[in-house]
């Protein structure tokens, strides 16, 4: 599991551009599916048996890009401005490395360096080390992802794209787990969730589920000076409440809580005030699919060096595995 | 470059395009009432098409077959509306409130004239003349509310719920062409051309969309109705290039022009499919036509609805870069616009299944 982490993080994959991702992932886990197709935005959608009498058609969604950057502008010099692909905040881009798909690799500064300010995103630029526009070896529209290289500490992991490539890990670890399912469960991996949930959309429309799971990262609020401090490392997998896009459907996630119990795995209710998942949009498509999220609580969202707590993630896979065994009333 | 690039004569701008690109840029359609430029299109294309409808939301939908076995179902989309004003009430006999349709800078509106309703009755953005203002008010912004357009004269025919309009004559400026609802009149004119001379291996539906600037929401349901191969939007994208006070070089353009049509990577509602992307690119390299990358950036076209329609269409946006675009008044080049045209036929005339045969 460790290894395939470090494999899946290290992928290369902003939105829109999540091609090596799906190829490692279709690769690990081609013999344990019945069938898969990619779709016309890039989502991976494959299906894990049939649909028994007492079954339903399940759609578990992990989102396989991840946040980045995207070049606009190559000056005489040789430097790279930048704009955000997902929510890049400008106060964690500053003295970063970053990478594009050719391996080049370079890092950020900022025009405005103003001592207690921090910059706007549109005043930073990628020093790749070129020394002029022409021997530049990127151009507008080439995109970047940060460099963060995965790292084992014991009981917690941190690596780039926790968000949501620990997603993609329990999905995959649950398919390879789950077998005598009533239900016929797509698993789908999609892109483009950063940029505003837009593979889900897709691929539920066409998956056309009775239930929507997402598999998901999601604020852990534990960490000095915050106030509100719901969701912490260690204490289980998060079931949504409430976010931005999604309130989870109260009988789904009552039935998330029983199987929690029947596998004696400790969980947290997550209220989140912002932000979104794919459940958001699976939940809207054609008339209205009842949806939630398993969440992993991950420290520094959105940074090069975002982090989970290893126990947690594992309650994640046996939390889906029970969910998905087991007829749903 | 491209393995299979045909020897083709590709279409060169006349005066019938600058002629026509006149009627549209004359013709008022503020969103939501797109009927005068649609009445030029039916004219200019209904007698060559297969199919020519308008749907529910006014939408201008016209398809040309293809004539071979073998052939991809192309969506193009342009815009038909235009933003504009719309009456709000009569405070005093011919001056009204009225509210703003479309993003439109309330610095840009005091003192422009305008036509206003179906008959053009001219009126003006009337403002408080520097006469009657302190310098303290003159270094506040104008509000749109602070201001009233004034039709100088009771007129029972001007009501509110009508739509006012940017009374720009259009104008060609040497190698550059002048005038209002540029965006997008350079992709209707664009798509009435390709439709006239559309090569044979593709089935072309057309559609000339309504409300983009409100919120693309004509185009959401053309693309639901027709399910292409893939869609490619053609609008008009700012162009702000003008040189920097300080000499620097500038790095916030948007796109430039004379450089050539800009192809979209990334905008506020979509990430273009790069396969489309690369096609486009191979294609202007093997013809020779200059092309330019619009800088990733905020702000959006008709592809952000069309690329997340059902089960997902792959989508690329194509703009001819303009100055000033929603204002009075859009400068552009001619030689921006021929490219575009020429740039849409050879990628038509080459495109094949192979295309989108590997995944994105």
């Amino acid at each position: 599991m460790k290894e395939l982490l470090e494999k899946l993080t290290s992928a290369f994959g902003p939105s829109g551009y999540e091609s090596r991702v799906r190829d490692l992932i279709l690769e690990t886990i081609k013999n344990d599916i019945d069938e898969y197709r990619i779709d016309a935005l890039g989502n991976l959608i494959t299906r894990k048996g049939t649909r028994k009498a007492n079954g339903k058609r399940i759609m578990v969604s992990a989102h396989m890009d991840e946040i980045g950057l995207m070049v606009t502008h190559v000056d005489e010099q040789g430097f790279a401005y930048v704009t955000n692909l997902g929510g890049v905040r400008p106060l964690n881009l500053m003295s970063n490395r970053v990478v594009f798909a050719d391996g080049t690799e370079g890092m950020l500064c900022a025009r405005d360096m103003e001592p207690g300010k921090i910059p706007a995103l549109d005043q930073y630029f990628v020093d790749t080390g070129a020394s002029s526009r022409k021997s530049c070896k990127v151009k507008i529209g080439d995109p970047a992802v940060f460099v963060g290289r995965f790292v084992d500490m014991g009981d917690r992991r941190m690596s780039k794209t926790m968000d949501d490539r620990i997603g993609c890990l329990i999905a995959i670890e649950a398919l390879k787990a789950l077998k005598d399912s009533p239900h016929e469960v797509r698993f789908v991996f999609s892109v483009q969730e950063e940029v505003g949930l837009r593979g889900a959309k897709t691929s539920a429309y066409s998956v056309d589920p009775e239930i929507g799971i997402a598999l998901d990262v999601t604020l852990c609020n534990d960490t000095p000076g915050l106030t509100e401090r719901n969701l912490k490392f260690g204490a289980g997998p998060c079931i949504k409440a409430k976010d931005g896009s999604l309130v989870g459907t109260p009988w789904l996630n009552n039935a998330l809580y029983d199987a929690a119990e029947r596998a004696g795995i400790p969980y947290q209710v997550e209220v989140l005030r912002g932000a979104g998942t794919d459940a958001g949009a699976i939940s809207l498509t054609r008339s209205g699919v009842p949806s939630s999220v398993i969440s992993v609580a991950c420290r520094y969202v959105h940074t090069p060096s975002e982090m989970v707590d290893v126990s947690d993630v594992k309650q994640a896979i046996q939390l889906l595995v029970e969910f998905l065994s087991k007829e749903i009333k | 470059m491209m393995k299979n690039d045909k020897q083709l004569s590709l279409p060169v701008l006349t005066q019938t395009d600058i002629d026509l690109l006149a009627e549209l840029s004359h013709a008022c359609s503020v969103s939501g009432d797109e009927r005068e430029v649609r009445k030029i299109v039916r004219r200019e294309i209904q007698p060559i098409a297969d199919s020519f409808e308008v749907d529910a939301l006014g939408n201008a939908i016209a398809v040309r077959k293809a004539k071979t076995a073998e052939f991809t179902r192309v969506l193009i989309s342009a815009h038909m509306d235009e933003i504009g004003f719309m009456l709000v009430n009569e405070e005093d006999p011919g001056i009204f409130r009225f509210k703003s349709v479309g993003g439109i800078d309330p610095r840009q509106m005091a003192g422009k004239a305008v036509w206003v309703g179906p008959d053009h009755v001219p009126g003006v953005i009337g403002a408080c003349p520097i006469h009657l203002t302190t310098p303290e008010d003159r270094k506040k912004t104008i509000k749109e509310s602070d201001l009233r357009i004034d039709i100088g004269a009771e007129n029972k025919a001007v009501k509110p719920g009508m739509f006012a309009y940017y009374a720009t004559k259009f104008s060609e400026m040497g190698s550059s062409v002048c005038g209002k609802a540029l965006d997008n009149r350079f992709g209707v004119c664009i798509l009435i051309r390709l439709f006239k001379e559309c090569p044979d291996n593709v089935e072309l539906i057309a559609a000339f969309t309504v409300q983009e600037e409100v919120g693309i929401r004509g185009a959401s349901v053309v693309a639901w109705d027709r399910k292409p191969d893939l869609a490619i939007v053609i609008d008009s994208t700012p162009a702000m290039d003008l040189p920097r006070w300080d000499g620097e070089e500038s790095f916030i353009y948007k796109s430039k022009l004379g450089e050539g049509p800009a192809i979209y990577t990334h905008d506020g509602r979509t990430l273009s499919d790069p396969r489309i992307i690369n096609y486009l690119i191979d294609t202007a390299e093997a013809y020779g036509i200059p092309f330019q990358r619009r800088q990733p950036m905020p702000g959006g076209t008709d592809a952000g609805a069309i690329h997340l329609t059902q089960e997902g269409i792959p989508t690329v946006s194509m703009s001819v870069p303009g100055r000033y675009a929603h204002s009075a008044a859009a400068i552009a080049r001619k030689s921006d616009w021929e490219a575009q045209i020429q740039l849409l036929y050879a990628a038509l005339a080459n495109l094949d299944k192979t295309l989108l045969a590997q995944p994105r």
